[in-house]
């Protein structure tokens, strides 16, 4: 396609100055001395990162971090690898923050992660375990201060019923100090915790405990007496079931993530279970959320289509209209009509919310004269004005584009067509449009994948809202499938991690699918590639 | 002589299309202004326009201790200005690659760098948190809770649609240019810079123009990411003003909204001319 925006027309490029001819013969010394002391740093900065990531045990970033700087060292000491130099730090930046966020989310897709099972399944039962710890009967009663050593974490100073003193199980004879009732007190080296100090600490102190061995544990709950304290359920690593000892019941191991006993009551927390396919199927196999899933699948894409349709047609109205060479005022339309597009659009839908207000707004205050319009709480009229407020945003980018589009027309082919005696409507059907389309193809596919995750608008505008009432998660009429997503990993009430997981893969196929598809037939890529 | 029938179908539709259009891009941006303005700051009072005028929402903006816009402001332009500069020279240089180099997989990377950038970071932010969480653990500087860490996340999206525009621009600049420097003895180090970059300029314009203004737009990550109010950007701090007290903090959130466009819209100003250029050259080879 003989195209392009920089023909003629006054938003062409600007030819800039031709480049100095280069002198050097080789890389500068300067240049060299520059590469080693940058390398330099890069490595100062990999040995960190190692010493730091072997001490946390953190051994995924430490073999990244040792991986990466081996290759960079290679790719930039070598003379082979000349393409290599340029693409190492953006592929290093997108491997860590785009392809492993995605594996990532892909990964959680197919687990039941969320509130309520974020622990794997030994650090579950370990927790489950330690909360159903009760006071073993007729035990001994402790005496115990709490102390805080130079880690600053709690520890357990106890004096048994027989006047012996350990700190964390562990015997100590030298610098204790001890009331008159030989309760010890304190101990050097460390500091003791008072009344101020225990209550805004309460839930640490609460979870303090110090095993002994097959007894139990030592626990307090006021910081003062303690007590030897054992689970109440019993663990059978076998049968992986929990036997609560008091009354029999006994908790078996579920598909679900959780210790459940038959008659359905569960143990909390549950751990992250393997679902398979679960979440993808739950939008289709829960009655209760399939409706609302279809209507936001099909808004989605009505949303989307529409928004590209509108922003278009007015775009184009507009480029056509505007572009008439001498005509009066254009430099001024022009700086004027793309505002909208240079004002961050976040400000600018939180301007129209307050505008579209159905109590206090401008419009239906003063437009409409003190009208009660429901602009953004009827699920209707909620569509139509998101679809308002992304015209406002949008259009200006459009008219930009087809202005610059249509700068690039041959005149000779509207020359051909007004011989040929075509009117100015057939002109624009069969000459102007055709030609426009193509060079802008690729621009809308790109504003079609955009506005299908146009997130700012809705959460913004309607914060997805109004909302559906039979729903079984919060969702309103106005939500895109990212909202939806937005709320389902980060709304109030039982956020799931993994259902939210398996819906942006989904977003991510059919957005990825589309592009491809809409890029394939205006065979653009095909020409990026030569 | 023309007739006035004539004339209005000629330009006068024209110009009828143009002041349409003005309105409607226009009011909005009227109603700010006089909101912000508004010397009672309410969104009730808001609803008549420029209802006297007083600076009392300006002043608020900058003398409430407990609202730190001015370090909001800072944190975007940081932010955003950071991560503008940072793509471009992450996207130019990739791109480079892709135009001048051949080399196993290139296509193949191309293809992948497309596809792997159409999944938005608004959809990992909860694999983002943890990974941030995790990388506080060895670099505290880049961490959770640092505008670095949030620059470096968003360079993640650098790549992928900014490459490939960039590309397109790249090969339209002619290789004859290249092959006269390196006969004279240039580097192809020596060629990006002195060739490639300043050619490519208008391309590059628009690429950071974009960012930049993605960036400054950006709520989720950097919500997820800055977790103490004095780090927020703009978009976190002003949304946040607004979901607390919609119609009291109206006409505070209207002084700051103007001040906080300015930037963006002046950078826009500047750079317009490249953006059609830049766009439309990008995406169909001449």
């Amino acid at each position: 396609m003989g195209l392009t925006a920089t023909g003629g027309g006054r938003l062409g490029v600007r030819r800039p100055r031709r480049p100095r001819p280069a002198d050097g013969r080789t890389t500068s010394v300067a240049a060299l001395a520059g590469k080693i002391v940058l390398l330099g740093a890069v490595n100062a900065l990999a040995v960190f990162g190692l010493l730091t990531s072997f001490a946390a045990g953190d051994w995924g970033i430490f073999g990244f971090v040792a991986i990466s700087t081996v290759i960079a060292d290679y790719v930039y000491f070598s003379k082979r690898v000349a393409a290599g130099k340029y693409l190492l730090p953006g592929l290093l930046f997108l491997l860590v923050f785009q392809v492993y966020i995605v594996l990532h989310t892909v990964a959680a897709a197919f687990t039941n992660v969320g509130d309520g099972h974020n622990l794997d399944k030994p650090r579950a039962l370990e927790h489950i375990l330690a909360v159903s710890e009760k006071r073993v009967p007729d035990s001994p009663l402790y005496r115990v201060a709490v102390v805080t050593g130079s880690g600053g974490t709690l520890e357990l100073l106890a004096t048994d019923p027989a006047g012996q003193v350990t700190l964390n199980g562990e015997p100590v004879t030298a610098g204790v100090t001890r009331d008159s009732t030989g309760k010890a007190t304190a101990l050097d080296g460390y500091r003791t915790l008072q009344l101020r100090d225990l209550t805004s600490r309460q839930e640490e102190v609460l979870d303090l405990r110090v095993p002994l061995g097959t007894q139990g544990a030592l626990r307090t709950q006021d910081g003062a007496t303690g007590f030897l304290a054992r689970p109440a359920l019993r663990h059978d690593p076998a049968a992986d079931t929990l036997t609560d000892v008091e009354n029999g019941q006994v908790y078996r191991a579920s598909a679900t993530g959780y210790y459940e006993a038959a008659d359905g009551t569960h143990l909390t927390p549950g751990w992250t279970e393997n679902v398979g396919f679960d979440n993808f199927a739950r939008v289709l196999t829960d009655t209760r959320l399939r409706g609302p899933f279809v209507s936001v699948f099909i808004w989605t894409f009505v949303f989307a289509a529409l928004s590209v349709l509108f922003n278009f047609a007015l775009g184009l109205l507009l480029a056509l209209a505007l572009n008439k060479p001498g005509m009066k005022g254009r430099n001024l339309y022009r700086s004027l009509l793309v505002l909208p597009y240079a004002v961050p659009s976040f400000l600018s839908a939180l301007v129209w919310t307050g505008m579209l207000n159905q109590t206090f707004g401008f419009v239906n205050q003063t437009l409409l004269g003190g009208a009660d319009v429901p602009w953004l709480n009827d699920p209707w009229l909620a569509k139509g004005s998101v679809l308002l407020v992304n015209l406002w945003l949008g259009f200006p980018y459009m008219f930009l584009v087809c202005t610059g589009a249509l700068q690039a027309i041959p005149t000779e082919l509207n020359e051909a067509a007004k011989i040929d005696g075509a009117g100015p409507w057939q002109h624009f059907r069969q000459v102007t449009l055709p030609l426009l389309l193509v060079s802008t193809a690729p621009l809308l596919v790109a504003a079609f994948a955009f506005n299908f995750n146009n997130f700012t608008v809705i959460y913004f505008v309607t914060g997805g809202g109004p909302n559906i009432p039979e729903a079984p998660i919060t969702l309103g009429s106005t939500d895109l499938l990212i909202s939806m997503v937005y709320k389902i990993a980060f709304g109030g009430a039982g956020r799931e991690w993994g259902f939210a997981s398996a819906m942006s893969a989904l977003i991510f196929v059919i957005v990825a699918g589309i592009s491809a598809f809409g890029l394939r037939r205006t065979r653009s890529l095909e020409e990026t590639y030569s | 002589m023309r007739s006035t029938k004539g004339w209005l179908a000629e330009t006068g539709w024209r110009h009828l299309v143009g002041i349409g259009m003005l309105v409607f891009a226009l009011f909005p941006l009227v109603f700010v202004v006089s909101a912000s303005v508004n010397p009672r700051g309410t969104l009730t009072a808001s609803a008549t326009l420029f209802d006297g005028a007083s600076l009392e929402n300006y002043l608020k903006l900058f003398s409430t201790p407990t609202l730190p816009y001015p370090r909001w402001f800072a944190n975007t332009m940081i932010i955003a200005g950071a991560t503008a500069v940072l793509t471009v020279l992450l996207a130019a240089s990739a791109a480079y690659a892709f135009s001048r180099f051949r080399f196993r997989g290139r296509r193949l990377g191309l293809l992948g760098l497309l596809l792997v950038q159409m999944f938005p970071q608004v959809l990992g932010a909860v694999a983002i948190f943890l990974l941030m969480a995790r990388i506080k653990g060895v670099f505290p500087g880049v961490g959770l809770g640092t505008q670095w860490g949030l620059v470096m996340v968003y360079l993640g999206g650098a790549m992928g649609v900014n490459t490939f525009l960039i590309k397109g621009f790249f090969d339209s600049i002619p290789r004859e240019l290249d092959d006269a420097a390196k006969v004279d003895g240039a580097t192809h180090t020596r060629v990006f810079f002195t060739i490639i970059l300043r050619l490519g300029a208008p391309v590059l314009a628009v690429i950071g123009l974009l960012t930049f203004i993605n960036t400054v737009n950006e709520f989720l990550v950097a919500s997820v990411i800055l977790q103490s109010p004095s780090e927020h950007t703009l978009a976190v701090g002003l949304y946040g003003l607004i979901s607390e007290r919609l119609s009291a903090n109206w006409g505070v959130f209207a002084a700051g909204a103007l001040i906080g466009a300015i930037p963006s819209v002046l950078l826009f100003r500047f750079l317009q001319r490249y953006i059609v250029s830049g766009l439309l050259r990008g995406s169909v080879k001449g």
